[in-house]
This record gives structure tokens, sequence and C-alpha cells, in this order.
């Protein structure tokens, strides 16, 4: 079957002595990273990409993955030992994980997570592999119009997962959009927003962004949180789950999975829906309800699995109809723009080692860091009680190096400082970037689309409306607007992200 | 007026001038039709809806429902020695070199720390230098002028 002989191509090129390395050093350093309170997969995928611009673009997407999962992986353990979740994905793994770390059962929570997210890797990894190709054929009926609303629905999507109001996400979507547009507009050839600078005729770069908005940011916002700065570990103790555990995690895991392999694919959906989701379906059907919020494992399983199959499958659109449904799907798309790979159907077929490889790394990149963490959980642990004082100090010279390798100019170091204000701004307004930094990267490809679609049908708006894909892509972006605004979604959407 | 929540207070304001920044900076650009949109359309409208979304957020801020909301306060103290150090950095790297800028980096950004300490930032400094020097310039070759400019060959 097809399906095998795809697999078989993929772990034929991951399978080598050189991406087998590079995929250990990304789980190491995106675990190393990911640790680290405060910094989620967006800011270590930020910081480390520069590290990935010498390699040949196999290895750097295989790197770049392994650094995701690890960096994933590295916040739950945070939520669960300190109850700072390093993302939005792994808000909902605190709030149990960290009950079961207080009653001395962190050990026993890490390896749920960890058992959890792998099960589910290795599914979600297939689910990929199926499913590309079909979805990749559908790629080739896409139009101009249907790309548009398709955009429009994964960047609705994306405010989803913004915790504050809705019309501030959807500004912060907008704004990210507007900046995108900064640069020399490819259809006319003028200079747009420049102000005759030349370093910006080609566009800001979007690690400057990145950079700036979630790490410089987060640093000076951490700094005035004074006197909170050793958070206090408990005592770790056996990591075996009992035979009781055991039976209470594996149908968590199991439904987790289901969720989160489902949500992932959606545009906007990703990781963090997909763990609010498994938690709500956990907490409704489980019979040991009460013990939620208390340390009940189904609470770390459902999500810890959910997060991480819906991680995997996310990659699905990016690879197949090249739009990244999530922020750290944005910051792939970057990656493989400076490696000369456009995403999109056509890398199947142009580029299939490098395709199916990817896809081999994942499920590789899944199984080392089940075979790193485990044993390596103290270590991770030792970092935590490094002082940020040190710290911050290295984040800040890991970012400013990365950003100048990028073009080898400091224009871009002023940028991210730049930036690092304006992010500092959004933090104080209550202003959320991830969305920001979608509407950033689509927004040319936005109106690219809008322009074609709107030329194809000469000046027609109803060219939308009247294409049923197109059509059926609006209507979820509009149901997704008002699911999120009824009153009772909107309240447990709040309660979930009090914790933060 | 009383100002129920003044963080979007705030975010309606800024909305709306970034907005109208756009908007009235695309009409420099030729509009087109929308068969065949100039460089200004996509941007002009963008920033309308930008705008329009700050007037919204601005007027729910000042309704008597809205959440008692304060804007924390600035520190401008780590404002200045964060973002001071990243363009002193930007400043010394291409004539003073890699090292120097950033051992300056490092001191001045430590610097805004309440718990800051030379010593400790002195090693810190070393291992950091150490450490980048090895992984960027040894391990991975990237391009970088090391030495200041009249150390230079």
């Amino acid at each position: 079957m097809d399906l095998f002989a795809n697999l078989a191509l993929g772990f034929d090129t991951a399978f080598t002595l050189q991406n087998l390395l590079y995929c250990l050093i990304g789980c190491v350093l995106g675990t190393l990273i990911g640790v680290l309170p405060g910094l989620g997969p967006i800011a270590t995928i930020a910081m480390l990409l520069p590290a990935t611009y010498a390699l040949p673009p196999i290895a750097a997407l295989i790197m770049l993955a392994g650094i995701y999962y690890g960096s994933q992986y590295g916040g739950s353990t945070t939520a669960i030992l300190l109850n700072i979740p390093g993302e939005t994905s792994s808000v909902v793994t605190a709030i149990d994980g960290y009950q079961m770390a207080r009653n001395g059962r962190a050990g026993v929570a890490l390896f749920t997570a960890g058992m959890g997210s792998f099960f589910a890797g290795c599914v979600a990894t297939l689910v990929l592999a199926a499913f590309a190709a079909p979805l990749s054929q559908l790629a080739f009926k896409f139009g101009p119009a249907e790309y548009f609303s398709l955009m429009v629905l994964g960047l609705i999507g994306a405010v989803v997962l913004a915790s504050g109001s809705l019309v501030k996400a959807i500004g912060m979507i907008v704004l990210g959009l507007l900046m995108g547009l900064i640069g020399t507009d490819v259809n006319s050839g003028v200079s747009r927003y420049a102000f005759d600078i030349p370093e910006l005729s080609d566009g800001i770069g979007f690690v400057a962004v990145a950079m700036g908005v979630f790490g410089f940011a987060e640093i000076m916002t951490n700094l005035e949180k004074k006197g909170e700065d050793e958070g206090f570990l408990n005592k770790m103790t056996t990591m075996i789950p009992t035979k009781q555990d055991v039976k209470r995690m594996i149908p968590s895991i199991l439904r987790g999975t289901a969720i989160g392999s489902i949500l992932g694919i959606l545009p906007g959906g990703g990781a963090a829906l997909a763990a609010f989701g498994a938690y709500s379906v956990e907490k409704k059907s489980s019979k040991y309800s009460h013990e939620f919020g208390k340390g009940a494992i189904e609470g770390v399983a459902g999500p810890e699995s959910a997060n991480n199959a819906a991680a995997q499958t996310s990659f699905i659109p990016l690879l197949t109809l090249g739009i990244p449904p999530n922020a750290v799907m944005a910051l792939m798309v970057g990656a493989m723009t400076i490696h000369n790979i456009q995403p999109g159907p056509q890398v199947m077929t142009s580029n299939p080692a490098l395709f199916w490889g990817l896809i081999a790394s994942m499920w590789i990149g899944n199984m080392m860091l089940i075979i790193l963490n485990l044993p390596l959980i103290g270590m991770w642990v030792q970092l935590l009680k490094i002082p940020y004082r040190f710290m911050y100090p290295a984040i800040l010279v890991f970012c400013c190096i990365g950003v100048y390798t990028v073009n080898n100019t400091v224009f871009d170091v002023y940028v991210t400082a730049a930036f690092g204000l304006i992010g500092y701004l959004f933090y104080k307004l209550g202003c959320e970037p991830p969305p920001l930094l979608l509407g950033f990267i689509l927004g040319p490809m936005m109106e690219e689309n809008f322009r074609r679609a709107l030329l194809l049908s000469r000046g027609d708006f109803t060219t939308f409306l009247t294409r049923p894909l197109s059509l059926g892509l609006l209507i979820a972006a509009a149901l997704l607007v008002v699911i999120v605004a009824l009153p009772a979604v909107k309240a447990t959407r709040e309660a979930a992200f009090v914790e933060e | 007026m009383n100002i129920r929540n003044q963080k979007d207070f705030g975010a309606g304001i800024m909305y709306m001038v970034i907005g109208l920044f756009f908007t009235f900076l695309a009409l420099q650009y030729q509009m087109g039709t929308p068969a065949k949109m100039g460089p200004g359309y996509f941007p002009f409208w963008l920033g309308i809806l930008m705008t329009a979304l700050g007037l919204l957020i601005l007027v729910k801020s000042l309704s008597a429902k809205a959440a008692i909301e304060k804007i924390p306060k600035f520190d401008w103290k780590i404002i200045g020695m964060i973002t001071g150090s990243v363009v002193l950095y930007g400043i010394l790297l291409p004539t003073m070199g890699f090292i120097i800028a950033i051992a300056v980096l490092v001191f001045m950004s430590a610097s805004a720390s309440h718990e800051f300490h030379w010593k400790g930032t002195l090693v810190n400094a070393i291992v950091l230098i150490v450490f980048t020097y090895s992984v960027f310039v040894l391990g991975l070759k990237l391009q970088f002028p090391l030495l200041p400019f009249f150390l230079q060959q």
C-alpha cells in the first residue's frame, strides 16, 4: 500500500545517523529551553531557529520538529512541577498536575504525561501519514477564494485561544495582517510603509517580531514581579504508577488522543483548544469527577495526550495547504522559507523524501522524548534552580545573536528591541500577541489570494459566497465566533484561563 | 466622564491610532478597483477595520457594565536597561566586536534586576561568551566581527 511505501521512504530518510543526531539535539535543546519558566514553544523555536540555518533543509526541519516537541514536553514539566505553564496548551495540565505534585505524586504525573504524549504521538503520526495525501489532493481544488476563506477561518480559530476579549484579539489579528503588508507589494512593485528605509523593503523579519514580542517583552514583565523569583520545588518520589493509576489513565489517553487528532487538523484548532476540550470531556465523563482540581490523574492524561496529538496533526494544514494553523506553525513556515521550501501541496510531490522524512522524524522525536525524559527529569528539575537573574541575560544574548544572524545586519536587532517595547505595551493593555504573529505571517498570502479571487470574478465580491467550499469555510468561521460569544462557552473559557 | 476599563480604553486608542495611520498612508498608493486592485486597496480597508475595532473597544470600555481595570504601572528603569542593552549591542557589534558587545549586553541587562551582583554577572558573562563563541562561531561557523576594529587585521 502507498501509505507504507511512503512511510518506509520517510524512515529511510530520517534514519540516517546525521538526521537522528539532529532530531536528538532538537529534542534536548527544546526540552532544555522549554523547561525554563515562561518560555513556551513559540519563544523556544524563535530562539533556536538560527541554529538550524547552516543545516541542510531536511535536517533543519527535523531538528525544528524535535525542538517543538521537546519544548512542549518541557512546558508540561514546569506546569506539573511549578504550576507555571510554558504555553496555553499546558494550562489545563497545571490544574491537576500541580495538585498531584503537591501530593508527592509529581513523578507519576510526569510519567503519565510522557506516556500519554508518546501514545498520542504514535497515533497522530499515522493519522498524519494517512490523511496528508488525500488532503493535498483536495488542496489542488482550492482556488484563491477558498484559500482566502480558509485563512479567515484559521485566523478566527486563533482568536478562540486568546484569553481576553474577543474584539481585542481580532484587533491583534488585523494589526498582524497590516504589519505583514509592510514592504514591497509583489503585484505592483510599490514599496509600502517602508519610509525609504532600504531594510524595510523586504518587510519586517518575523524572527525579529517573534523574539521581540515573546522574548524581550516577557523578560521585562517578569523582572517587574520582584521577589517571586525562585519557585519552590516539591520533592520527587517514585515515577511508577500504581495499577489503579494505569487503569484510570488508559481510557483518558485514548479519548485525549482522539480529540486531539481531530481538533489539530482544523485550522486554528491546535494544541491548546484540544487540551481544553479533552479536559472538559474527562471532567464530565469521569466517575472520579469530584477529584478534579485536586490531583485527578485523568486531568493530566487526557489533556497531555490531546495536546500532543494536536501538535502532530496541526502539521497537516501546513504541509498540505501551506497554511499555518497556529503561531508555532507560522514559525515553521518562516523556517521553511528560509530554506527555500515553499510549504504547500507541491512539497509532497516535488520533495517526497523531505515530506515523509519529516513525518517519520516526528515519530522518532516522540520516541526520543520518552527515552530521554523519563531518566532525565531529575536533571531538568535541577535546571529550574538557576536563578532568573542569570537566566534572562542568557536569553537576551541568544536572541541578539540569533536575530543578527538571520540577515547579518544590526538593523534587525533594533527592530527586535522596538518590538520588545511594543510587546510590553501589549502586555500592559491586555492584548495577546499570538494572534498577531499568525496574522503577520498570513497577511501577504491573504492579500494575494483576495486580489486574485476578485480578479477572477471581475470584482464580484459574491465569489466568496457562491463557491461552495469557500462558503462552507466562511460559515464555519462565523459559527466559531458565535460559539465563542455564547454566554456558557464564554464563562468556561474565562474560567479555564484564570490559572494564567 | 469615567473610564471604567482603562486597559481596554488604552487598547482602543492604540488600535485607532494604528488603524488611521495605515489608512491615511494607504491613500498615497494607488487604490484601483476590486477587479484590479492597486497596492492601496487592501491596506486601506484593513486600516478602516482596525479603526472600527478600536472604536468599538473604546466605547465598550466606557460603558457602565465594563469591568474596572487599571493599566499596571510601567517600570521605566527595567524598560530602559533591557531595551538600552539590546540597542547598545547593535551599536557595538560592528565596531567593537562580538566579545565586547556581549559583555556589555550581559552587564547592562543584568543590572535591571533587583538582585544584581557584579561578581555573579561577571561569571555569567564569561560563561555565556565562551559558550556562544564555541557554539556559534566555532561550531556553526557563523560570521561575526569578533574583535574591536583597532585589533582587526
